[in-house]
C-alpha cells in the first residue's frame, strides 16, 4: 500500500494536514466489536408484533382475489394488509439520490395491485403476536392466480412477440413516445463527432458481443423495518437505510401522510451498496401498524433478499472500437441493453455515460435500452452500469492492444481522459486522476514484477465512475471540555462518520478524538440526501467543515468580547484565536470561556455542492488457470485509483479493497439462474456464490491523491469505482493464461472450461 | 403451538434458564428471548456464520442449533468477550487493523477467531483463510480482517510470554 503523487506535502515533505491521512480508530468501533451496536433487527419496542410478507410464487400472473379469511381467523394474527391499504401516489417519478423513481410502480413493486412481476413479488402482508403465528397466517392466504407465460431473458424480452409485461408501456423511442406496448421502456442514444468517418480512419477495428448475469449487492444484514404508527398519525420508522430522509420521502408518499409525520431513525446498517435505498418493507410494516395498533417489525429472509429486493441488470452488449496505426482510438460504438426487472428504471443510462469515459473518443455513439422482464426491480449496485459497459470495452481494448503488439498499459496512457476532455455524452471533465491511476499501475510493484508458470496471466483494466454532490447537513456544539458533537445525517455503512469527523476536526485543529459523531433521525438533522454515490466523505465532510468554518466565526467573537478587542483584530488560526500582542486562546480555553459568558456555540453547515470529481482506476491482476476444470485462482491483485486526498487511508483502502473482492465475485462465480418458470433456483448464500476469505489473496490498493480542486480537502469520492474493473482485467488475465475471450460474466468454471475445450478442438 | 420448555445453560459464564418452544432456534432465543443481540443474522441456512457463537468451546452457526439443543452447554456469545471494561486482544486487533466497515459479521469473525486461536495459537495466512472460510463479509475484502487475526494471535503470544517471562524474573 503506498500514496504517490502528493501535492499535500509541504516542501519538506511533511503532511500540510494534522488530522487528514491519520488512521484514528472509528468512532463507533468499540459498539461494533463487542455486539452493543444495534442494527434494524436489533430493537424491540414494547408490544412489538412481526409482520410476515406472502410472496408470488409465480413469475407473471395476473392476481383474480385474494381470500384472507383462514388467515385472519387464526389466534394470535392482529393485522393483514394488501395493496389497497397503500395510497395510490400518482404516475410521478421523483429523485431518490441514486436513480430517479416512479412512485406508482414504487407502490406496486412493494405490494402488488392486479398483477405480479416476478417470482417473490410482494401480495399480502401479516402481523401477529409471533413471527411463527405469521409465517402460518401468511400461509393460510388465498390468491387466486391466472398464470401467464413469463420472460426473463433481456433480448427475449426486446422482441416483439415476446409476452408483454405492462399494457400501458410503450417505448420512449429517442425522446417520442411509441404507439405500440412493447417490453422496452426507453431507448436513447448519445453521440459526438461522426463514427462512420471515425472508423474509416482506424486501422484495427473489433466489434464484439457480451452477456452479464444478473447480480445481487450480497449485503450480509437482510432488508428489516420496525415502524409504530401513532393514534395521531405520525409514524416512527427505525430500519437500516443508506438513506433516511428518502425512505421518510417514500413512505409519506406511499402511505399519504405528509414527510414530516414521518420520522426515520437509521438504525447501524449491514451493508447497503446502493441495495438499501428503495423500501421494501417500511410501507408494509406502516401499515400493518396502523391496523394494528401496535409497532410491528418486518426482516426478509435470504430468499426473499434474492427474490424480492434490487439485484442489478444483466445485459446483453454490442461494443466496437477504431484504434488507428499509432494507437490512437479513432471510433467507438457501443449497444447497451440492461433487464430492469418487473418495472422500468435500470441504471443503463449511467452504463451509457460511463463506458467509453477513461479515453479520448473523437467521435463516439451510444445506445442505450431500457428493457422490463420478469424479474425482481432491479436496483443499483455501487457504479451502477459501469462495471458491465467496463467489461465490453476494457476487453475490447485489450483485443486491440495484442492486434497493435502495443502494452496494455501504453495504450491507456496515450489515450487517457484528461482535464478538458469531452466524454461522449456531453460533459466536459475537470482535473482528473486518470492518467495518474494508469502511472501508479505501470511502477507498481506488481506490474514490474513478471509472471512466470504454465496456465498464468496478467490483465489490466481501467474504470470510471461519477461520484455525486447533493444536500447535506450538519451541526456541531462545542462542550465546555473544549470537545465538540457533531450530528450529522449520513447513516455510515464503512466508517464515514470518523472521516467526517476528522473533517471537522482539521478545520478546527483539534483531535479527532475530541469530536463526538453521531448519526440522528430526520427530525434531528437539516435533510441529507443518501449514503451513495460516494458522496459522503465529499458531501457532509463538506457541511462538516461548514459548520466548523462557523464556529470558527463565533469563537473569534466570544474571543474579541473577552479581551475586550475588535473582531478584525484577531485571527483563528492553530486550532484557536491569536491576537496582538501575543493574545492567545487555544480551543479548549475558548470552549471553558464560552460556557461561562453568553450564549452557546453551535456551528451550522448545509450544503449542496457542485465540483465533485470523478473517480479513476487501473487494476492489475494476475491469475493462474486449471485447465481441466476451468477454477481460476486469483494469484495477486493490484488496484490504483486516485481518490483526491484520503481522509482516512483505512478506509479508503477498506472500500477499495471490498470494491475489488466485489468485482472478483461478479466475475468469477455470481449469477442469478433461472429456470424456465422464472424461479430463481440458487436463492442462498451456498449457490449463489459469493467469495469468501479463503477464496482471495491480500488486495494491494494504491492510493493515488490527485487533490480535487472542487472540494475544501480536495476528496474525491472512492467507494464505487473500485468496482468498476475488475471483471475485465480478470478476463484479459484469462486470456493470457489460456488464450480464450471471454464474453459472458460469470466466468464460472463451466463457462470456461468449454471455451477452453472449444479451443483445443 | 407445542408448549413451551424450560432450558438450563450457561451463557457468557452465568447460569441462564429460559422458556423456548421446541421449533425455536438457538439464535432467535438469543437475540428475541434474552436481548442478546449482538450475534446476527444473514440468512439463517448456515451459509453466512454471522450468527456463530461457541458451544462448549466449538464455533456452531446458531441458526441450526435448536434452542433446546442447548441444555446443559456451556456458550459464549460476543457479548462475553471483553472482559469486564477491557477488550479481548482480538476485539482490539479488529479496530486497530480497521478490519470492519459495516460491522455485521464482526461478532461471527471475532467468535470464529476465538475458536481457531484456541486451536491453533500461531496460524498461517493460509490457515487462517482456511478456518475463516465460513464467515462471509461482502465489505471488506477480507484483507484487514485477515491481517487482524494473525495480529491477534501475535498479541496474545506476546502477553502469554510476558506473562511467563515475569514467573520467571521473580
Amino acid at each position: 500500500m503506498s500514496t504517490a503523487n502528493n501535492d499535500l506535502r509541504n516542501t519538506n515533505g511533511q503532511s500540510k494536514y494534522k488530522v487528514i491521512g491519520t488512521r484514528p480508530v472509528r468512532h463507533d468501533g468499540v459498539d461494533k466489536v463487542t455486539g452493543r451496536a444495534r442494527y434494524g433487527a436489533d430493537i424491540h419496542p414494547s408490544g412489538l408484533l412481526y409482520g410476515v410478507v406472502l410472496r408470488s410464487p409465480h413469475a407473471h400472473a395476473r392476481i383474480r382475489a385474494i381470500d384472507v379469511s383462514k388467515a385472519a381467523a387464526l389466534p394470535g394474527v392482529r393485522a393483514i394488509v394488501t395493496n389497497k391499504d397503500l395510497q395510490d401516489p400518482g404516475n410521478r417519478v421523483v429523485e431518490l439520490g441514486e436513480g430517479a423513481v416512479n412512485l406508482r410502480h414504487l407502490n406496486h413493486n412493494v405490494l402488488a395491485a392486479d398483477k405480479v412481476y416476478y417470482r417473490g413479488h410482494a401480495v399480502a402482508a401479516v402481523a401477529a403476536d409471533s413471527i411463527h403465528i405469521a409465517e402460518q397466517a401468511a400461509a393460510l392466504i388465498g390468491v387466486d392466480y391466472e398464470v401467464l407465460p413469463c420472460v426473463t431473458d433481456v433480448q427475449a424480452a426486446m422482441d416483439p412477440k415476446a409476452p408483454l409485461l405492462h399494457a400501458d408501456l410503450v417505448t420512449d423511442e429517442l425522446g417520442k413516445m411509441g404507439s405500440r406496448p412493447s417490453n422496452i421502456a426507453k431507448h436513447f442514444r448519445f453521440e459526438k463527432g461522426d463514427v462512420a468517418t471515425g472508423f474509416a480512419k482506424s486501422k484495427v477495428v473489433v466489434e464484439r458481443e457480451f452477456k452479464t448475469a444478473t447480480v445481487h449487492q450480497g449485503y450480509i444484514e437482510p432488508q428489516n423495518a420496525t415502524v409504530m404508527w401513532n393514534a395521531d398519525d405520525h409514524i416512527t420508522v427505525w430500519c437500516s437505510t443508506q438513506g433516511s430522509f428518502t425512505v421518510r420521502q417514500q413512505v409519506a408518499e406511499l402511505v399519504g401522510v405528509p414527510i414530516s409525520n414521518v420520522k426515520v431513525v437509521p438504525m447501524e446498517i449491514g451493508g447497503g451498496f446502493g441495495g438499501k435505498i428503495r423500501v421494501y418493507l417500511e410501507p408494509i410494516a406502516a401499515v400493518l401498524s396502523r391496523k394494528s395498533g401496535a409497532p410491528v417489525k418486518v426482516v426478509m429472509s435470504r430468499a426473499d433478499v434474492f427474490e424480492a429486493t434490487g439485484p442489478t441488470p444483466g445485459s446483453y452488449m454490442k461494443l466496437k472500437l477504431g484504434v488507428d496505426a499509432s494507437g490512437m482510438i479513432t471510433a467507438g460504438e457501443a449497444s447497451i441493453a440492461f433487464e430492469s426487472g418487473g418495472f422500468p428504471g435500470s441504471p443503463v443510462g449511467a452504463a451509457a455515460m460511463c463506458v467509453f469515459a477513461c479515453y479520448e473518443v473523437p467521435n463516439g455513439k451510444i445506445d442505450g435500452y431500457d428493457v422490463v422482464v420478469n424479474r425482481p426491480q432491479m436496483s443499483a449496485y455501487r457504479a451502477p452500469g459501469a462495471t458491465q459497459a467496463a467489461f465490453a470495452l476494457e476487453t475490447v481494448v485489450d483485443e486491440i492492444c495484442e492486434q497493435l503488439k502495443i502494452d496494455p498499459v501504453e495504450f491507456r496512457l496515450k489515450n487517457s481522459a484528461k482535464e478538458g476532455t469531452r466524454r461522449v455524452d456531453g460533459p466536459v471533465f475537470p482535473k482528473i486522476g486518470m492518467y495518474e491511476s494508469v502511472l501508479a499501475a505501470r511502477d507498481s510493484d506488481h506490474y514490474r514484477t513478471p509472471l512466470t508458470g504454465k496456465f498464468r496471466g496478467r490483465g489490466v483494466a481501467s474504470g470510471f465512475w461519477f461520484n455525486i454532490g447533493l444536500k447535506s447537513c450538519c451541526t456541531a456544539t462545542v462542550n465546555a471540555d473544549g470537545k465538540v458533537s457533531l450530528v450529522e445525517g449520513s447513516t455510515d455503512i464503512g466508517g464515514s462518520r470518523t472521516s467526517i469527523a476528522m473533517q471537522l476536526a482539521e478545520t478546527l485543529g483539534i483531535s479527532a478524538e475530541d469530536v463526538v459523531p453521531a448519526v440522528v433521525d430526520t427530525d434531528s438533522v437539516g435533510y441529507t440526501d443518501v449514503t451513495g454515490g460516494s458522496r459522503v466523505t465529499f458531501a457532509t465532510g463538506w457541511a462538516a467543515y461548514e459548520a466548523a468554518r462557523d464556529i470558527q466565526r463565533q469563537m473569534v467573537l466570544r474571543a474579541a468580547q473577552v479581551w475586550e478587542r475588535k473582531p478584525e483584530e484577531l485571527k483563528y488560526v492553530d486550532g484557536g484565536v491569536s491576537g496582538p500582542n501575543g493574545l492567545r486562546m487555544n480551543f479548549q480555553q475558548l470552549a471553558a470561556e464560552v460556557q461561562k459568558h453568553g450564549e452557546p456555540v453551535v456551528g451550522r453547515g448545509a450544503v449542496d455542492p457542485e465540483g465533485c470529481g470523478g473517480a479513476f482506476a487501473t487494476h492489475v491482476v494476475d491469475v493462474e488457470v486449471d485447465p481441466d476444470t476451468g477454477k481460476v485462482e486469483i494469484l495477486r491483485y493490484t488496484a490504483t485509483q486516485d481518490v483526491g486526498t484520503a481522509i482516512h487511508p483505512s478506509y479508503v483502502e477498506g472500500q477499495i479493497q471490498g470494491g475489488v473482492v466485489q468485482g472478483i465475485g461478479w466475475a468469477l462465480n455470481e449469477e442469478y439462474f433461472y429456470d424456465n418458470q422464472g424461479v430463481m433456483r440458487n436463492s442462498t448464500f451456498l449457490d449463489y456464490r459469493m467469495p469468501t476469505a479463503l477464496d482471495l489473496p491480500m488486495i494491494d490498493p494504491v492510493i493515488v491523491e490527485v487533490p480535487n480542486p472542487g472540494h475544501p480537502y480536495g476528496v474525491r469520492g472512492v467507494g464505487e469505482v473500485p468496482i468498476v474493473p475488475p471483471p475485465a482485467a480478470i478476463a484479459n488475465a484469462i486470456y493470457h493464461a489460456v488464450g480464450v475471450r471471454m464474453q459472458e460474466l460469470p466466468m464460472s468454471p463451466p463457462r470456461l472450461l468449454k471455451q477452453i475445450l472449444a479451443k483445443k478442438n | 403451538m407445542a408448549k413451551k420448555r424450560v432450558v438450563s445453560t450457561t451463557i457468557n459464564g452465568k447460569a441462564v434458564e429460559l422458556l423456548c418452544e421446541p421449533r425455536q432456534t438457538l439464535l432467535e432465543v438469543l437475540r428475541d428471548n434474552l436481548d442478546l443481540t449482538g450475534t446476527k443474522e444473514g440468512c439463517s441456512n448456515g451459509n453466512c456464520g454471522a450468527c456463530t457463537v461457541l458451544m462448549n468451546g466449538r464455533p456452531v452457526v446458531s441458526c441450526l442449533v435448536l434452542a433446546m439443543e442447548a441444555e446443559g452447554a456451556t456458550l459464549e456469545t460476543i457479548e462475553g468477550v471483553a472482559k469486564g471494561g477491557d477488550l479481548d486482544p482480538i476485539q482490539q486487533a479488529f479496530l486497530e487493523n480497521a478490519a470492519l466497515q459495516c460491522g455485521i459479521c464482526t461478532p461471527g469473525f471475532i467468535m470464529s477467531t476465538k475458536a481457531l486461536l484456541a486451536e491453533n495459537p500461531n496460524p498461517t495466512e493460509q490457515e487462517a483463510r482456511f478456518y475463516l472460510a465460513g464467515n462471509l463479509c461482502r465489505c471488506t475484502g477480507y484483507d484487514k480482517i485477515i491481517r487482524a487475526v494473525l495480529d491477534s494471535a501475535q498479541r496474545r503470544l506476546s502477553t502469554q510470554a510476558a506473562a511467563q517471562g515475569g514467573n520467571h524474573s521473580s
